[in-house]
């Protein structure tokens, strides 16, 4: 079966490779329909996530069909369309039986801090993902859910992970009615928690991003306003401003380790690694935000450590809190909104483009290239 | 590697019920994780042990953190530790998650595989189309100008450090005419 490859930072190829096969009786095969490069995969494509070995597989936001099922599993059935969370969680451990599904503690070995995730480096599992025309799914009877006859498989690949992600960042960060909510990075996931950010009440949302089509997308997706910290000199000063010097109520750091904006942070996170990626994005976020705030985080840092002003946290009395998406639980909710039409995903893509030609589509979104906002891989079985 | 501290004092376990106000002001609302997480403690759960009935058949080298007790039920195995650079993460495998001494070493084995993975590609007769791996058309097509001053600038440099480096070879060490009177 064709699959995307990596060979080292930067250079990923779509190889043959052999068919995924039945490893453990909860196990399904999926035939994979729809597959996305998301923000996080560029953290594996440039390299900077321990234990990402040449010959892995990428890929953790994928929809399919079930073409093999293991002994036990009993939810699914062969012929079933299927939208698979991108985290692998058992439903059984302490963990899961409290909805925390990112969290499972039966499908990692390598790491205990991380959850499993499709496609995402031995530190999260080692398991190959879904850029490719066959994947392997454990846990079937937990993860994969049936995609309702009406909805389109487009909107189903991005309740794998963008919409849900975005929607718990916006629910992490404990919106009251009347909020102003701040997000860092207008990536599809900062859009999407933009979008959310009025679900839960806010009475405000801005945007703050460094690419000027990507606001002006984050603007008509997003009802919100939107603001180029280039053309600042400090953004934690110009939120203040804006805020009549009181700050946010609420900030959401949607950027994670590849953020831009400050030289000190991206030589030392991004070049050197001497830290787990640029914590520039969650640096401004705790800086910004109001006395007493929240600060949720969902952009993705490396295991070890970061520079950020933890005494300003003490000092404002701020909560910080962040996880990996719990993307089982929320999604009956997140169906529910798609099939009424108040969440819309599919407007997020911008790009699609076959599996065959995987580089280009990393190197275009890694680039920003042609206004690229979301990118769907196209295997070449998915029109059958 | 962990080492059990000598002297450790026995801390007996005290039931907190038994402390004079515990729990008067307790509002289970007030969590952070609300509603990321049904609140259960290990303690409240009857079951916190509790492992899926199959566990995966380890057929394949799996490296686990020395910070849980057992190979999770199920793992992936996409790409099993292997020469140098398995070597290197068996290794690292030796320290906790807390320490660099694991991930320092996964993020050098990394990068020795990138090199093992191109000698893989040349012992199989396949020579790696590294223009087509980045991506490198998608640049031509939408980012042409600062591509091509990207690429002048990396030729530039390279060009540049071979001549010094080259020219570097020519210079011959003058002779120091040691002149040992002259000092006093
Ligand atoms: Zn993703
Ligand atoms: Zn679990």
């Amino acid at each position: 079966m064709l699959a995307m490859d990596y060979r080292g930072p930067k250079r990923v190829r779509a190889v043959q490779k052999p068919m995924p096969e039945i490893k453990h009786p909860q196990d399904a095969i999926v035939r994979v329909l729809r597959t996305c490069i998301c923000g996080s995969d560029l953290h594996l494509y440039n390299g900077n996530v321990p234990d990402t070995r040449v010959g892995s597989t990428f890929g953790h936001e994928f929809v399919g069909e079930i073409v093999e099922i293991g002994a036990d599993v009993t939810k699914v059935k062969v012929g079933d369309r299927v939208l698979v969370p991108f985290n692998i969680a058992c439903g059984e451990c302490h963990f899961c039986r409290q909805g925390m599904f990112g969290n499972c503690h039966e499908s990692n070995t390598e790491s205990t801090a991380v959850g499993a995730i499709f496609g995402y480096s031995h530190t999260a599992g080692g398991y190959n993902g879904g850029q490719a025309e066959y994947a392997r799914v454990p846990y079937a009877n937990v993860g994969p859910t049936i995609i309702p006859p009406d909805m389109d498989l487009d909107d189903a690949v991005l309740l794998t992970d963008v919409i849900p992600t975005g929607y718990q960042a916006a629910e992490m960060a404990g919106i009251q009615t009347g909020d102003t909510v701040v997000v860092f990075g207008a990536g599809p996931i900062g859009i999407v928690a933009a979008r959310c950010a009025w679900l839960f009440g806010a009475g405000r949302v801005i945007i703050i991003d460094q690419e000027d089509y990507r606001l002006e997308f984050a603007c008509n997706y997003s009802y919100c306003e939107a603001y180029n910290f280039k053309e600042m000199n400090d953004p934690v000063l110009f939120i203040k401003k804006i805020t009549d010097w009181m700050g946010a109520d609420c900030v959401i750091d949607a950027v994670g380790a590849e953020a831009a904006g400050n030289t000190m942070q991206t030589v030392t996170g991004r070049k050197l690694l001497l830290q787990a990626g640029s914590a520039t994005a969650l640096h401004w976020a705790i800086n910004s935000v109001k006395k007493g705030g929240v600060v949720s985080i969902v952009g993705v840092y490396g295991p070890t450590d970061n520079l950020v002003p933890i005494g300003n946290m003490m000092n404002k009395g701020l909560t910080i809190r962040g996880n990996q998406t719990s993307v089982k639980r929320l999604l009956p909710r997140l169906i529910e909104h798609v099939q009424n039409g108040v969440l819309n995903p599919k407007a997020l893509i911008t790009h699609r483009i076959p599996l065959e030609d995987v580089a280009d589509g990393y190197r275009m979104f890694s680039a920003k290239l042609d206004n690229c906002i979301k990118t769907v891989l196209m295997p070449p079985t998915a029109n059958q | 590697m962990e080492k059990t501290p000598k002297n450790t004092p026995k801390n007996p376990r005290i039931d907190p019920k038994q402390i004079k106000g515990w729990g008067i002001d307790a509002d289970p609302k007030n969590d952070p994780t609300y509603p990321m997480r049904k609140r259960m403690n290990v303690g409240e759960d009857p079951d916190s042990k509790h492992r899926p009935d199959h566990l995966q058949p380890e057929d394949t080298e799996v490296l686990r953190s020395i910070e849980r007790p057992d190979v999770s039920a199920v793992f992936g195995t996409p790409a099993p530790p292997m020469g140098l650079s398995g070597l290197i993460r068996r290794a690292a495998f030796k320290y906790s998650e807390n320490e660099y001494k694991h991930w320092l070493p996964l993020i050098v084995a990394d990068r020795v595989g990138v090199v093992e993975g191109i000698v893989a590609d040349l012992s199989h007769g396949k020579l790696p189309n590294i223009w087509a791996e980045k991506g490198y058309d998608m640049e031509w097509k939408y980012n042409r100008p600062a591509f091509v001053t990207k690429l002048a600038t990396i030729g530039a440099v390279t060009a540049g450090l071979v001549v010094w480096l080259s020219s570097g070879k020519k210079k011959q060490p003058k002779p120091v005419k040691k002149d040992y009177l002259s000092r006093f």
